[in-house]
């Protein structure tokens, strides 16, 4: 089988294990539904409560699922490509902590209270103000090493300032939330929240899918990059803004959820041969894959108790790190 | 036609002169070799002319303003090989040579008939055509090198700019190369090529271009630059020199002062 006929066999298997997935996803919660009642209830006219629940419940979830695991997928993808660095991942920017921050202030001040939409509003604030602080600490120069440290600098200045939040909070419920909003979550997320993230998710796919070309030839490094006609100004422009749009929002709607974009990228690039531009379609379904089944996982686990969507893919993240690990340690000796 | 011509280019790095008012003008068919002790400039006259570092200075690609054209045009000017042989993913050796193509439409689309061929032909000159399939960070250092060399001719520019091209290679990988450096030449391109390899680039080169301090201190066939008093002041070496039936042979044989009183001279 030829390299492309393989690759586009990969991507049409993980294209519709997102579909059945997606399909599962709408078919599991509390209350119990045929497969071909939940379809009806998706699409019926009438406004009983089997087509609430799928339509307000389960399709947004499934929606915020697949959007925020192919944003985790392709971000990390991009961003491990464009700093030719495979432990880079979208947290690495302090985009997703600055979110964390906003959506902490916002529970703190009241703001998440009083208006429907404070919390993930703020998130997004939080996401674009790390993004200009990101950028004009980096400077002018178009090197990687000063965005990471960049982005270094700023996520530990989120979380410090989110300590302070839950330090200072008046009172344990207030702590309560702020400490359960950053386990991460889809639970009882609405169309509004969809349609609040999905247009700044889109956009920063769009930014992200940009770069396939110019970060397969900065497999030969920058210099060589520059001289086989790469822009490299541009391509720190689209990797940073891609980033922090698609992950901001990501990070407004559903908190802060790990693993996702370092994990995903390190399994599919031996399948893609390596190629950066292969592994950005790839990892964006395979994200998205990733997080409709951890939360189809998170439903069934544990019915009823909340298992937290960020915990439990930590809870696989760490473990396959560690695996890393030892892979790499094979690889040296 | 000129394909690359500097006015007085200079370069500042840190406060120091790195590069001093370099006017250098390469025509089509040359094979030039570029010599001078560590620190010269010979790199960073590269970098500068590539506008890879900012320079000041005219700088001339192909009769175009090198500073106003996009990367792109100029990539179908010059191809650039640097010093650092970096691979970051463990792409197919195929994979990299066809990036000098920029054939990467789309993450599915494959190269067109002429871009596979001029890949096929680079890695044929370059002797890694056995190694297509294999990870090009799982190479040996010279293969890699080769590989990288494919990539830089695959680009199929008038004018190539190598920066220590013969390093890590073997006796007969660099004859092969230089041999192909002087074929291309005779194609109406031109190669401006880094070289420590004070013999090869004698015997190989069409013309000699010397960097000492960030200068230009000599600039002209092998035969006239490569004589005893330049060596001695450039390198401070003595050399044993040569004109047979092989053509000219210059080989550093000791250091000037006083290690040099038992050299032989020509």
């Amino acid at each position: 089988m030829s390299e492309a006929a393989r690759i586009r066999l990969l991507l049409g298997g993980l294209a519709l294990a997102v579909a059945a997935l997606f399909v599962l996803s709408l078919l599991t919660g509390p209350a119990a539904t045929g497969f071909a009642d939940a379809l009806a209830g998706l699409f019926a006219g009438d406004r009983g409560p089997l087509a609430l629940i799928m339509r307000e419940i389960r399709l947004p979830r499934a929606i915020l699922a697949a959007a925020i695991g192919a944003t985790l997928g392709l971000s990390g993808a991009a961003l491990q490509g464009y700093l030719r660095n495979p432990l880079a991942e979208p947290g690495l920017l302090g985009i997703g902590a600055a979110a964390s921050l906003g959506a902490v202030l916002a529970i703190y001040t009241g703001l998440a209270a009083a208006l429907p939409l404070g919390l993930p509003l703020a998130a997004l604030a939080g996401a674009v103000l790390a993004v200009i602080v990101v950028q004009a600490l980096a400077g002018a120069s178009a090197n990687g090493l000063t965005i990471i440290l960049a982005g270094v600098a700023v996520s530990s200045f989120a979380a410090a300032a989110t300590s302070l939040a839950l330090n200072l909070s008046p009172n344990p419920f207030a702590a309560l939330e702020i400490v359960f909003w950053m386990l991460g979550s889809l639970n009882d997320r609405s169309m509004t929240h969809v349609w609040l993230s999905l247009p700044f998710m889109a956009a920063g796919w769009a930014m992200l899918a940009a770069l396939a070309r110019p970060l397969d030839m900065l497999t030969l490094g920058e210099p060589a990059a520059r001289s086989i006609g790469v822009d490299m100004a541009r391509v720190r422009f689209l990797a940073v803004f891609g980033t922090a749009a698609s992950v901001g929002a990501a990070t407004a709607v559903a908190g802060a959820i790990g693993f996702v974009g370092l994990v995903v990228p390190h399994v599919l690039r031996p399948l893609v041969g390596a190629r950066p531009s292969r592994l950005l379609p790839a990892s964006a379904l395979g994200g998205a894959a990733l997080l409709l089944a951890a939360d189809i996982a998170v439903r069934l686990l544990a019915p009823g108790r909340d298992l937290k969507l960020g915990v439990l893919t930590a809870l696989i993240g760490a473990p396959f790190f560690l695996w890393l690990v030892f892979r790499y340690r094979r690889t040296l000796t | 036609m000129s394909l690359l011509a500097t006015d007085a280019l200079s370069v500042v790095l840190a406060g120091r002169t790195v590069l001093d008012a370099v006017s250098l003008h390469v025509g089509p068919g040359e094979c030039i070799g570029l010599i001078g002790p560590n620190g010269a400039g010979k790199s960073t006259l590269l970098k500068a002319v590539l506008g890879l570092i900012p320079a000041r200075g005219g700088i001339a690609l192909a009769g175009g303003d090198g500073r106003a054209m996009t990367a792109r045009r100029r990539a179908e000017i010059a191809a650039y090989l640097p010093q650092e042989r970096e691979v970051h993913w463990p792409v197919s050796v195929e994979t990299l040579v066809g990036l000098a193509r920029g054939y990467v439409r789309g993450p599915l689309a494959g190269p067109s008939p002429h871009d596979r061929a001029l890949v096929a032909a680079a890695m044929q000159r370059m002797d890694v055509a056995a190694l297509r399939a294999r990870r090009a960070t799982e190479l040996s250092g010279g293969e890699r090198a080769r590989v990288l060399i494919a990539r830089a001719l695959a680009q199929d520019t008038p004018l190539l700019l190598a920066d220590e091209p013969t390093a890590g290679l073997d006796p007969a990988h660099q004859i092969a190369l230089m041999a192909t450096f002087a074929a291309l030449a005779r194609e109406g391109r031109s190669v401006v090529a880094c070289l420590h390899d004070i013999a090869l680039a004698a015997r190989w080169c069409t013309r000699i271009v010397v960097l000492d301090g960030g200068r230009l201190v000599a600039d002209g066939p092998p035969g006239t630059v490569l004589e005893a008093t330049l060596m001695r002041d450039v390198y401070g070496v003595e050399i044993h020199r040569s004109d047979g039936k092989d053509g000219l042979i210059v080989l550093p044989t000791a250091l000037s002062g006083g290690h040099a009183n038992d050299t032989e001279r020509p």
